[in-house]
């Protein structure tokens, strides 16, 4: 990529950012819109300093959830990909249970969770990973079967075990698909994290950000509800920033997506 | 011809698609020989040599091979077929590492193999770092790790340049003076079998048979030169005629 590119690949994004801010604090201004319909950038921004450690506690246990229901699903749904691709019989007759637990909302599910799981962490743990692990089973089966044709013939001529074929060549396939499905359930598992917080409500002794964005919704503290907001969307990008980053470090070495361009 | 390594009779295969690739073949190559099998495209000649290779069976016919050939056939296909997550190094030692060697006592015999095809300083390269000949030396190099007692490449040169390609056929001649292993190398090129080869089977078009068992007439040593020589010339000539034979 060229500097001049570069350089607007990176400038006109906050350009745009910086128009819509100002324009909706001068909307707010000019207008006159109340604090608890819309407040106005500069009040959140300002909430958001003040009430900072406050939601940065709510936040870490958003967090908590999130990695530990990323980490599961990625344990789940890697250890359930791997026994797909060795059992075909295995993965048509618990494929489509995957899919029906991946369409079923799961706002829908999480009240039961939460009434037949007793701990509160336990039960939103299992409703993120509910969420957040069919990208990995989907895209890491895929992986798993799409290993060079040729390449599975000369594991077979030189006499290769299952296992070795499964390690040297059927799980580096994968981990480029593995990998996007990852980046999809990063994303997943903190949206699953909240919705299933959203569900449980604000008992507990230890609340993560959705209790402070219903809390404050109560309340009409409407600055504090957009300053949660802001930190749970300013983690969803950093999640994703980091995985994508994880990701081209793994595949530099080879990988399509993760080179370099040239030209 | 008292030994052989590998022979084949009434050999046929159909496929459960209902083509059948190849109908009665018989022959029997010798240690040591480089045979060439020419024939055109979707003839057979790659279904024959992965019968060889032992990928998949025949469908009729049978096929003998020496006791000393268990876990020494080597393979090259048509595209490098290398794991791009690999080093050079790494891909050229897979076949040991399958077989149980430790990374210790293969790294000389790797080196040395990467060193006599001209890969020395790239043994930490990843593929996609090399050009198409590189990778299809790398291929080659992770085919004589093994020190195979055969040899089998289908059409490994199809896709690269004539340049790149007359250096490889002559390089691969080199080595099979060098090593001695029996080679099959399945081509639809003349000039390139009757360059690398000292016998030539002619296969028909599908079903595939063997219309022509060939010599080549040509001095042991080869190298580029050999191409602009009349005796070079008459060779292609007889075999082309051959396979236009075969071909109606």
């Amino acid at each position: 990529m060229n500097g001049a590119s570069r350089f607007w690949r990176i400038v006109a994004p906050v350009l745009i950012g910086a128009a819509f801010l100002l324009g909706w604090q001068a909307a707010v201004w000019f207008v006159g819109v109340p604090a608890y319909v819309l407040p106005g950038p500069w009040l959140i921004a300002k909430t958001l300093l003040h009430d900072g450690p406050g939601l940065f506690g709510a936040l870490l246990v958003t967090l908590r959830i999130t990695f530990a229901a990323l980490a599961l699903a990625i344990m789940v749904g890697g250890a359930l990909a791997i026994l797909f691709s060795l059992s075909r019989l295995l993965e048509v007759s618990l494929f489509p249970y995957a899919v029906i637990l991946q369409v079923t909302p799961v706002v829908a599910i999480a009240p039961l969770i939460i009434i037949w799981v007793n701990d509160v962490f336990a039960a939103l743990l299992v409703c993120a990973t509910i969420v957040a692990f069919f990208p990995i089973v989907a895209n890491t089966t895929l992986g798993l079967n799409s290993a060079d044709r040729n390449l599975n013939d000369l594991f077979r001529l030189y006499g290769a075990s299952r296992w070795q074929t499964l390690r040297l060549l059927r799980l580096p396939s994968a981990l480029p698909l593995f990998l996007a499905g990852v980046r999809i359930s990063g994303g997943l598992a903190l949206i699953g994290a909240v919705v299933a917080e959203f569900v449980a409500g604000t008992g507990g002794a230890e609340t993560g950000l959705a209790s402070r964005i219903i809390e404050a919704g109560y309340r009409l503290e409407i600055p504090r509800m957009f300053a949660a907001l802001l930190l749970l969307s300013l983690t969803g990008i950093a999640i994703f920033v980091v995985l994508s980053w994880l990701s081209r470090l793994l595949l530099r070495h080879w990988h399509e997506s993760a080179l370099e361009p040239t030209d | 011809m008292a030994e052989t390594l590998l022979a084949a009779s009434a050999l046929a295969k159909s496929f459960r698609t209902g083509v059948t690739a190849l109908a009665g073949v018989d022959l029997a190559v010798a240690p040591s020989e480089f045979v060439g099998v020419l024939g055109p495209s979707g003839c057979g000649k790659s279904t024959l040599l992965r019968i060889f290779a032992g990928l998949i069976e025949p469908s009729a016919g049978h096929i003998e091979r020496a006791a000393g050939l268990v876990g020494r056939v080597g393979f090259v296909f048509q595209e490098p077929t290398l794991m791009p997550w690999a080093t050079v190094a790494d891909n050229v030692y897979l076949p040991l590492r399958l077989a149980g060697v430790t990374r210790e006592a293969a790294s000389p015999r790797i080196a040395a193999i990467l060193g006599s095809l001209g890969l020395g300083e790239f043994a930490a390269a990843y593929p996609r770092q090399l050009s198409g000949g590189m990778r299809m030396r790398v291929s080659i190099a992770r085919a004589l790790v093994i020190e195979p007692a055969l040899l089998l490449l289908d059409e490994p040169f199809a896709a690269l340049d004539e340049i790149t390609r007359f250096k490889l056929n002559e390089d691969l001649r080199a080595l099979w003076r060098q090593l001695r292993c029996t080679i099959i190398f399945v081509t639809h090129s003349v000039f390139e079998s009757v360059f690398l080869t000292n016998r030539i089977l002619v296969m028909t078009k599908r079903p595939g048979r063997i219309a022509a068992d060939l010599v080549v007439d040509l001095p042991e040593t080869r190298d580029n030169a050999v191409r602009l020589t009349e005796r070079y010339a008459d060779n292609c000539r007889t075999v082309s005629r051959r396979l236009a034979e075969a071909m109606t």
